[in-house]
């Protein structure tokens, strides 16, 4: 990952894809989201969703699984600059906003995620940070788009920021 | 399975609960950043030591996940849940440190019927963590899909009865 100022707003990359399986989606749901649609077939069947669904923690854990995978192997980031310094390997986040479970995720589905840069947030509280917003999406095996939310790190500068500058 | 305790009627602003404690052990917080999140201060405390949250802490969607299970324990398996949206807002606060025991304040903001689903209705509130020196490790905001209570005919009143 580059430095903060390196970072363009309109960015985008593939995540790579995940295909759900019922074993883990249920393994997921009795460990944190054991309600009847995450965890018991039958009753799944009988609810709105009329089967089995994946927690929306667990569509959001895996989009966390393809990001860190998408970083390993990104050779740039071994570069140490001018002062010996090398670039950040991506950074904490303060949160994330506007999460939105658009559609259910089955068993069996393939969910491709995306991440594109959409805005950036200098700090004058914290100037040697500044904020990364991202608009990150899952798209399934049709096409629809079952999760979207934005994301946000905190990803260290080159420079300190400047308020005056 | 049980029959609810709370309908969308019962459960209104002001309303507010807390979880049980959880103490989280070095293994749970590995074992889920090894799973989802394998960064260096989720997984190693030698190296955490050195990154900007200053400790082996848990994953942001570790905390969000075991949010989830203490509110289900406490509040939710008790509800005619369907379901959620989704979340109008996470903020991670303070990292959620190996041995730290917390717990989940939650409150009713809001309440709506949904417009698209019959008997279906929505509830929006916050969602609180504490650590044991009550600091807040995470805020979150959501909203909640939960089922109406069912109309039955009162046949023990009205003139006719």
């Amino acid at each position: 990952m580059p430095w903060f100022e390196d970072i363009k707003i309109g960015t985008s990359s593939d995540l790579g894809s995940y295909t759900f399986t019922q074993e883990e989606i249920i393994a997921f749901g009795k460990k944190f989201d054991p309600q009847p649609f995450h965890v018991n077939p039958e009753a799944a069947a009988d609810s709105h969703f009329g089967g089995i669904i994946a927690s929306g923690w667990h569509t959001c854990s895996i989009w966390m699984k393809l990001m860190i995978a998408s970083r390993v192997g990104d050779t740039v980031e071994e570069e140490p600059d001018e002062e010996g310094r090398t670039p950040p390997r991506g950074g904490p986040s303060p949160g994330v906003l506007d999460i939105r479970w658009k559609l259910p995720v089955r068993p069996g589905d393939t969910i491709s995620y995306r991440t594109e840069v959409v805005e950036k947030i200098d700090l004058k509280s914290r100037p040697n940070l500044g904020i990364i917003r991202s608009l990150n999406t899952g798209t399934n095996q049709n096409g629809e788009t079952v999760i979207t939310f934005l994301g946000q790190g905190l990803i260290e500068r080159k420079k300190p920021f400047n308020v005056a500058e | 399975m049980q029959a609810p305790t709370y309908f969308w009627e019962d459960i209104n602003p002001g309303f507010e609960i807390e979880t049980a404690h959880h103490k989280a052990t070095t293994e749970e917080i590995i074992a889920f950043a090894q799973e989802f999140d394998p960064q260096p201060f989720h997984l190693d405390a030698e190296a955490a030591k050195d990154s900007l949250l200053g400790g082996l802490c848990a994953s942001g969607w570790h905390i969000c996940s075991l949010s989830m299970r203490l509110v289900y324990d406490a509040l939710i398996s008790k509800c005619a849940a369907q379901g959620s949206p989704g979340i109008e807002e996470v903020r991670w606060r303070k990292p959620l440190f190996v041995e730290d025991t917390v717990r989940v304040k939650v409150s009713v903001l809001e309440k709506r019927s949904s417009a698209s689903k019959p008997g279906i209705g929505l509830i929006r509130w916050q969602w609180e963590m504490l650590n044991q020196k009550d600091e807040t490790i995470s805020l979150m905001t959501n909203w909640i899909m939960m089922s109406k209570r069912p109309q039955q005919t009162d046949l023990t009143s009205g003139e006719n009865a």
